[in-house]
């Protein structure tokens, strides 16, 4: 794990340093003298060799301080504890709500696969997934809020609940409906895999009935493969719903790095991606053991 | 018993045309996905939807399957443009009245000509009067050729990484492994927009400021990981078989054991993953131009066309939306049935 992260570092840090703009070039703006531009070097430490450069982008990192946004002066600290409330808000619902609802509509087309119904469900997933994102969401909203007047077209407030039953189920809602088609399809190969295996002919061959077979034997079996995917899908939980606080205007974390992507915000781009890599491999060293819970089988070395 | 040696095995390519045409699905999806490929080539050499910038209707002009339909904005339009009459005369107060008649000559020599503009279009115009249609075909050229080219590149990257690991192993293998580690612990999303944010204000910037470039780097530069790791689980189950082995007998050298011999018996496994891949890409591609991060503004996508449809929608003008989400939706689903099709048709244990 530490040479994974010593190579995120790097990543990060000569991708900027080699690809990207001149910050003091960015920093200063259109119309800088050329002493204001020496300056702003020198405050950065741009004029040291690149090595002591490193040095400074390590101890940035190990400290928590990325100084300010260059463009809204605000503390990249700040800016990840009062936007990351909001990206939750939406997303762990999300979450919890698209693995809810796939596990039994994705039981129940293993139970009954190779009939209408399976291949009905799979056609509509296969279409459904063809079209983007995007088009659920504009549509979504115009229907539900616009048109229908059921929730607010966008907005935020900083209180908790309100914003959780008030501004939150229209996105939440939206991306759960579109996370369901490939959950269910990912956890339908997953039982399907299983229902292969000999212990379920073992249990059939003792008169098990199939959806008693499917309830104790497939699914706590096909827990391994859910739970790993499940994992997967953690690390979105911070930036992934970054289309859906466009679209509704919600501060959260995700909105925030596209805004810094527009106005070449690097010192927000640089912390979230370090950061947000870190909390990815925490999370999968946190399943890996997991798993030995789920599967006294898998011993971790 | 000299009848049965005489076999000779069905060639692997045309034993897949033959499997592929059985299956229904993937036949009628085989069709629509040349369809669209002859479309873009259509479109790519000028023969088709040439014209898709040009304003041939009036603004948010009807589809022509709607009819005639009141149209406040087009209305709103033509009054503007008869109004312009007679600026305000400035000449005691500009700074600039000196100039005016150098102006007006120049004005003399350039000839504007109003053209026709229709008051429907086979499938509606936009804000400012472009054929929706035209637009809709030459977005699919440009969406499926990022979509391609990004995946071809991303299977180049991750096939060559994935056969120097598999094959070499060892300290090849382990340098490599951390270089996947690397790229797959930062969330992809935040790959993309390093990458977006360094592309569009670095030092390269004007280098891809005009064109698809930048999106194909930051599609295939996210987008290797996969192929890199099914690739490298082939060639480590491969090296040793005795058909590559025969082959160090005779002398083959590292580089044609690696692509001459073994990658002809893993392509089946490179193609269906270069097909997911396609898929994958075309949706980030429309989500990023869409969000202004992908294709420049003199081009066209289906991501540009849903950035507009946003907002003509709540004006009740759906149709650019619907030409869009059609056009992508079909190909899409085409192109994931077929895939499936491909895999079932490239599975031995189906044989």
């Amino acid at each position: 794990m530490v040479p994974t992260l010593a190579g995120v570092v790097l990543l990060v840090f000569f991708l900027f340093k080699f690809f990207g703009g001149d910050p003091a070039q960015i920093l200063a703006g259109q119309v800088a003298s050329q002493e204001q531009i020496d300056a702003i070097r020198r405050e950065l430490g741009l004029d040291r060799p690149w090595h002591v450069q490193l040095g400074i982008f390590l101890r940035e990192i190990l400290t928590f301080d990325f100084g300010k946004s260059w463009m809204t002066r605000e503390q990249v600290s700040s800016i990840f504890l009062t936007r990351l409330p909001a990206t939750l808000t939406i997303t762990i619902p999300i979450l919890l709500l698209e693995v809810a609802l796939a596990l039994p509509i994705a039981m129940l087309v293993a139970y009954n696969r190779g009939t209408l119904l399976d291949r009905t469900v799979m056609a509509v997933c296969v279409a459904a997934m063809s079209i983007s994102f995007l088009v659920y969401i504009i549509v979504g909203q115009y229907i539900f809020a616009f048109q229908l007047g059921w929730f607010p077209v966008q907005g935020w407030s900083d209180d908790f609940w309100r914003n959780l039953f008030t501004y939150a189920p229209l996105p939440i809602v939206l991306a759960a409906l579109v996370g369901l088609a490939p959950q269910t399809r990912l956890y339908r190969s997953f039982f399907l895999d299983e229902t292969k295996n000999d212990y379920v002919r073992t249990a059939r061959a003792k008169g098990l009935s199939e959806p008693a077979i499917l309830r104790k034997h497939v699914l706590r079996n096909a827990m391994v493969p859910v739970l790993t995917n499940v994992s997967l899908l953690i690390p979105g939980v911070f930036v992934g719903s970054f289309l859906l606080e466009i679209f509704f205007s919600i501060p959260g974390l995700g909105r925030e790095i596209y805004l810094a992507v527009n106005r070449s915000d690097y010192p927000v781009i640089q912390a979230v991606t370090i950061y947000l890599s870190v909390l990815t491999m925490l999370i999968n060293l946190a399943a890996d053991v997991l798993y030995t819970y789920v599967d006294p089988r898998i011993q971790l070395r | 018993m000299a009848a049965v040696l005489d076999i000779t095995p069905e060639n692997a390519w045309l034993a897949l045309w033959r499997r592929l045409r059985e299956d229904r699905v993937g036949a009628v999806s085989l069709g629509i996905v040349v369809a669209y490929l002859a479309m873009i080539v259509f479109a790519a050499a000028g023969l088709l939807a040439r014209g898709w910038s040009e304003e041939v209707g009036v603004p948010y002009a009807n589809p022509a399957f709607v009819g005639e339909r009141p149209n406040f904005e087009a209305q709103l339009a033509q009054r503007a443009r008869e109004k312009r009459g007679a600026a305000v005369d400035l000449t005691d107060v500009d700074p600039l009245a000196p100039k005016y008649g150098e102006w007006q000559k120049r004005t003399a020599e350039l000839k504007t000509t109003e053209r026709e503009r229709s008051t429907t279009l086979p499938w509606g115009g936009d804000r400012w009067g472009r054929d929706v249609l035209a637009k809709a075909i030459k977005g699919s050229q440009v969406s499926i050729a990022v979509g391609v080219v990004a995946a071809l590149c991303a299977t180049l990257i991750g096939t060559i990484l994935g056969a120097f690991a598999g094959f070499y192993g060892r300290w090849v293998n382990d340098f490599l492994e951390w270089v996947y580690n690397v790229f797959t612990s930062i969330p992809s999303i935040l790959l993309i927009f390093s990458l977006a944010a360094v592309l569009r204000s670095g030092a390269f910037a004007d280098l891809f400021a005009s064109g698809i470039w930048t999106v194909v780097i930051i599609l295939s530069v996210t987008g290797w990981t996969g192929m890199y790791r099914l690739v490298r689980a082939e060639f480590m189950k491969h090296r040793s078989r005795e058909y590559v082995l025969a082959a160090q007998a005779i002398g083959a050298s590292a580089a044609s054991r690696m692509f001459v011999h073994i990658l002809p018996n893993v392509s089946h496994v490179i193609l269906v993953q270069l097909s997911l891949l396609v898929v994958a890409f075309i949706k980030v591609e429309v989500i990023l131009s869409f969000l202004g991060l992908g294709v420049p503004v003199d081009m066209v996508s289906w991501g540009t066309m849903l950035s507009e449809a946003q907002t003509e929608l709540v004006i009740g003008k759906w149709w650019q939306l619907a030409a869009a989400t059609v056009f992508m939706a079909v190909f899409l689903t085409a192109f994931s049935m077929l895939t499936d099709s491909l895999r079932d048709a490239l599975d031995p244990k189906l044989r």
